[in-house]
């Protein structure tokens, strides 16, 4: 061997060096370094969101009001887009050249790898067209969502809308990503965990352009999306759209409520809207119409309009008149009509009067008798009035009555300290507050707590929570809605202010329905800004009752010009199904009523 | 003849089983790259799996023609095939048929091949038959520059058809010539001249310069290790540095401070090597010529990177160094690469499991990468095994090509084992991160017919030098 051959090991060591060094390496690599299947795993799973479809709603009776309907997104995920045809692409989606481009550039913005949405909910008819196209978009594809569809075009601010979540939405709830949706109003945003369900996630494997390459593991990591719950709501749907209907070109507000469970058989608030409009890619357009309509549809005057409860409130202050001792069955008090002080009377009765005279008559001052009589009993006006505004409070004024609706107004009851802090101190007693004797003044009450009001006549002195969902599927409704609410006033002081209010249906209105005798109550809000709004309240059938509702129209006058007929008609369609022929004139009349003008010529003094 | 019986006995048939192996385990990995449900069956001949089983059909024909061939032929007709092949590498850039932007493959009916591929056999019977001819010494001038001629002609064409990986093959040969008698100090300044090239791009100047006064008065002691001469040349670069430094903050010039060491270290050495004059004494010349080679050199890596280098390559470089990342321009192929390899872990994957190959992250997945394929669905036990794979084949050429009587053989065998050396240590080294993205392919592993069949040509000729190693050969 020469020393050249020697040579050999030397090459052979570089050899062996080489790889020796590769070795290593590779074992950092592959087996010290955990980083690289991260980033493996990163690069090829996707997590595809499952979105659930979200609970149907059915009125009480079992009728469907709210379901669903297929809408498509079209996703881009930028950085696989090819050369298109614009113009086309314009011309199925139906949009114009720069909502595109700017919607490109919003998606490049967020990632140029990740898909985006680029248009939202495209509707099934819209989609099969772009559908067939699609393949000539490189880099385009679509994501299957679910869209409210509604069976009726009522009951808008009941059944509320969805819309897509906001920033703070997903800061209050990690559930939450962006673009997702979210019950923002009515049962919609009561409701909202019941309904939505639980998003599922399907991992996929996609490759380097993110194209899908089948599941992971066969989907044995994948969670299926959970339907969200059904609910059954208290509405009778026949109910709801026969209001509606008798609501039309008239703006105020009905609830109607079964009074021996609180269910809501109806609430609507004119003008109202069809629901439908807040779904799709429409929605933007008409919520703003909406907002900027002069006669507010957006605004549910049932929850969050606040009345003077003017003379409905009457039967309260004498019942709590009676149950004090303040007043009773043999009481007379003397009538003077317009020269009463100091509160005159507006109408024209025998005298002196009796519990049921001042009923039927709304006799001011009687009532006012009634209110000072209860007040003074006790040894300090302080004392006597804390007695009359724990009634009050027991009647649920001043508070939400249900739980349910988020944007509920509480109304307003006055307290003794309220008046200590009004009067700074100084002395004042129940002449000072006397307004509150005929239901005005201090007291304010929402159309719901108003029939709230009439159920607690109609069950002689009790409630429940007024509530919207009778059921939520596999699931339990709030405890709340069976805990039965006494007011403290004693069933036998209903009588003669039922006979009073039978006796204003039947004598004074002639409004008597066939083969129901009902109980009700006129009432006259008084408007600054235009003709008075009008109110009724009413429950039926008197001796067992199953409605209790009020009425409320705005400009209408006097509770009794189309409050009370409205109630009639609906407590007629409630329990009989159907409107007498010889009552069909009342319903024509009704309906056709144009009432949005509050300086309503045909009206106005 | 009595010869040709003995020629079967005397193949050498280890390295014929592990060439075989290598290109079924190469086929196998292929399919695994690229199989899709669409496509399951390995003999599909409209994918690329398929077609590999009749690429390695047609390098069994060869492998037999090559055996059959009188063992004298390659020793007679090595300057006739180099010739035709320089011509063809000639020719090619004006004949040629164009792909992916370089014309450097010519077309024969179905078949595409790259004469820059077979020059390699070419060269290297050249190369063995000038080396072994009569009384050769490699250290005249003549023969170090004849051997020059022979290994750069052919990297020169390949260079002009944009082909910088396959030129860079060429430099394997520096391997043959050391076993052949080229002095050890052109491996080491080659080592130098590679590290430095490094250091050049990626170190700062001023750390640079340090480095090289480091390094120069580090060898100083070694090879003189007299501690008084040490200080004494220690102070004279202190004291010519120190000068410099100090000119700079009196003069306050718009140059670097590391300019003005090294301004310094340079005036340092030519003392030095004054000195070394004087005295004689060769080591500080020695010193010197590296000292200042070394500073030459350096800022000629920097003006050239920054001059000559195309953009593509002078990023893949910058990436390789860790100058700058980013994993998606010009390092995303070894990122993805070594995510490939590295989820591998331990045991891989499994067979067809790879997701990082097969669903296109890395790309060139069947051929310049089919070692991620290797390292995603085998793991480190499969990656460890096809290395030590490689080394034992390497080895075993080592070991045939010393056995070898003629020098011709050995000389051949010495290229063969140092061009397939070259491609493993770069191809591998690229998946990893350690070389520059360089395209050449894994020998017998890479997809391709142009590749496997030069390989196979490549090897053939010397399994078949060898199985003849007992006769003489007329050189």
């Amino acid at each position: 061997m020469n020393n050249l051959s020697k040579r050999s090991y030397i090459v052979a060591a570089i050899f062996v060096v080489v790889g020796l060094i590769y070795i290593i390496n590779l074992f950092r690599l592959q087996v010290m370094d955990s980083d690289y299947k991260q980033s493996a795993t990163n690069q090829v799973l996707r997590e595809v969101v499952q979105y659930p479809a979200r609970g149907l709603v059915y009125d009480r009776n079992g009728e469907l009001l709210v379901y669903n309907s297929t809408a498509y997104d079209l996703m881009i995920t930028p950085r696989e887009v090819g050369e298109f045809d614009t113009l086309l692409l314009c011309d199925l989606l139906d949009i114009t050249r720069p909502v595109l481009d700017e919607g490109i550039a919003k998606a490049k913005k967020y990632s140029s790898y990740k898909p985006s949405v680029l248009i939202k909910q495209i509707s099934p008819e819209h989609f099969a067209l772009l559908q067939e196209q699609l393949y000539k978009f490189k880099g385009f594809h679509s994501q299957t969502r679910t869209l409210r569809e509604y069976s009726h075009p009522v009951a808008a601010h009941v059944l509320g809308y969805v819309g897509e979540v906001n920033a703070s939405d997903i800061k209050r709830d990690d559930y939450y990503k962006s673009g997702d949706y979210i019950g923002q109003s009515g049962v919609e945003r009561t409701y909202e965990k019941q309904l939505r369900g639980v998003k599922g996630v399907k991992k996929i494997m996609v490759d380097v352009h993110n194209r899908n390459q089948g599941s992971y593991l066969n989907g044995a990591e994948d969670k299926p999306a959970e339907i969200g719950k059904n609910l059954m709501s208290t509405i009778d749907i026949d109910l709801q759209l026969y209001a509606e209907e008798l609501f039309q070109n008239k703006k105020g507000a009905v609830v109607a409520i079964e009074p021996k469970t609180g269910e809501i058989l109806a609430m609507l608030s004119a003008p109202s809207y069809d629901p439908g409009l807040l779904v799709g890619r429409v929605r933007g357009k008409n919520f703003s119409q909406l907002q900027n309509d002069t006669l507010m549809p957006l605004f549910d005057r049932a929850l969050q309009a606040r009345y003077p409860p003017g003379s409905t409130f009457k039967p309260f202050n004498i019942l709590i008149g009676l149950q004090e001792g303040a007043i009773n069955n043999a009481t007379r008090i003397v009538c003077n009509g317009t020269a009463s002080s100091p509160i005159k009377c507006t109408h024209n009765h025998i005298s002196p009067a009796s519990v049921i005279d001042a009923v039927r008559e709304s006799c001011n001052p009687f009532l006012w008798n009634t209110f000072r009589n209860t007040i003074n009993k006790y040894p300090t006006t302080a004392v006597g009035f804390h007695v009359w505004s724990e009634y009050v409070k027991r009647f649920g004024l001043g508070q939400k009555v249900s739980i349910e609706f988020y944007n509920e107004n509480p109304g307003l009851r006055p307290t003794v300290e309220y008046y200590n802090r009004v009067h700074k101190g100084d002395w004042w007693q129940a002449i000072t507050v006397r307004s509150l004797a005929i239901g005005q003044g201090e007291l304010g009450t929402t159309p719901l707590q108003m029939a709230n009001l009439a159920a607690i006549l109609a069950n002689r002195g009790y409630y429940y929570q007024p509530h919207i969902i009778k059921e939520v599927e596999n699931d339990t409704v709030q405890s709340s809605f069976s805990v039965k609410h006494e007011t403290g006033i004693d069933a036998q002081y209903f009588e003669p202010v039922f006979e009073g209010m039978r006796q204003v249906t039947i004598a004074r209105l002639n409004r008597n329905v066939h083969g129901i005798s009902y109980c009700g109550k006129t009432g006259t809000i008084e408007n600054n800004q235009g003709i008075d709004h009008g109110a009724y309240m009413a429950f039926a059938p008197a001796d067992d009752p199953k409605i209790a509702l009020c009425v409320y129209v705005e400009h209408s006058k006097w509770g009794a010009s189309y409050a009370a007929p409205i109630a009639s008609l609906l407590i007629e369609k409630y329990l009989n199904d159907s409107i007498a022929d010889n009552r069909l004139i009342y319903e024509k009349q009704m309906m056709e009523a144009v009432l949005t003008d509050p300086h309503n010529p045909e009206l106005a003094d | 003849m009595p010869r040709r019986n003995n020629i079967l006995a005397n193949i050498d048939w280890l390295t014929v089983g592990l060439y075989l192996l290598m290109l079924f385990l190469g086929w196998f990995n292929i399919y695994a790259a690229l199989y899709s449900d669409e496509h399951q069956s390995i003999f599909d001949i409209t994918q690329q799996y398929g077609k590999q089983l009749m690429w390695i059909g047609a390098a069994f024909v060869l492998a037999l023609i090559i055996m059959l061939l009188e063992v004298n032929f390659y020793v007679f007709f090595s300057y006739i095939i180099y010739g035709v092949f320089i011509v063809l590498l000639l020719l090619v850039p004006f004949i040629g048929k164009e792909i992916n932007g370089a014309r450097s493959w010519y077309e024969i009916g179905p078949i595409l091949f790259q004469p820059s591929e077979f020059t390699k056999s070419a060269t290297a019977l050249a190369l063995a038959r000038y080396m072994s001819t009569h009384g050769f010494k490699l250290q005249t001038p003549k023969s170090l520059l004849t051997v020059a001629a022979i290994i750069l002609g052919p990297v020169v064409l390949i260079l002009l058809q944009n082909d910088t990986g396959s030129a860079l093959v060429y430099f394997s040969f520096v391997l043959v010539l050391y076993r052949e008698g080229l002095s050890g100090v052109v491996l080491f300044f080659g080592t130098l001249v590679a590290l430095l090239f490094v250091l050049a791009l990626v170190l700062a100047n001023l750390t640079l310069a340090l480095i090289i006064v480091g390094v120069a008065l580090l060898m100083y002691l070694i090879f003189n290790p007299k501690l008084k001469q040490f200080l004494n040349v220690s102070i004279i670069y202190a004291l010519s540095i120190g000068f410099f430094v100090l000119l700079n903050f009196v003069i306050n010039t718009s140059y670097e401070l590391a300019q003005f060491i090294l301004a310094g270290a340079v005036v340092g050495s030519f003392i030095v090597l004054y000195q070394s004059v004087r005295n004689k004494f060769s080591n500080y010349t020695k010193i010197a010529i590296v000292f200042i080679g070394s500073i030459l050199f350096t800022i000629s890596v920097d003006y050239g990177f920054e001059n000559f280098l195309e953009s593509h390559h002078k990023a893949r470089i910058n990436e390789l160094l860790g100058i700058e990342s980013n994993p998606q321009g010009a390092g995303y192929h070894v990122n993805q690469s070594k995510i490939a390899i590295g989820s591998g872990g331990m045991w891989g994957k499994g067979y067809l499991e790879g997701t990082q190959t097969k669903f296109d992250f890395v790309p060139e997945q069947s051929t310049d990468f089919i070692f991620c394929t290797v390292g995603e669905e085998w793991g480190f036990a499969g990656t460890l095994t096809i290395i030590l794979l490689f080394l034992f084949f390497f080895m075993r050429l080592i070991w045939l090509a010393e056995r070898q009587r003629s020098t011709f053989s050995r000389i051949y065998g010495y290229s063969v084992a140092a061009i397939l050396f070259f491609h493993f240590m770069v191809n591998i080294g690229m998946t990893i991160g350690m070389m520059p993205v360089i395209g050449i392919p894994l020998p017998f592993f890479s997809y391709g017919g142009s590749s496997l069949w030069s390989f196979t040509i490549l090897l053939f000729i010397f399994i078949r030098l060898d199985a003849s190693r007992l006769e003489k050969l007329s050189d």
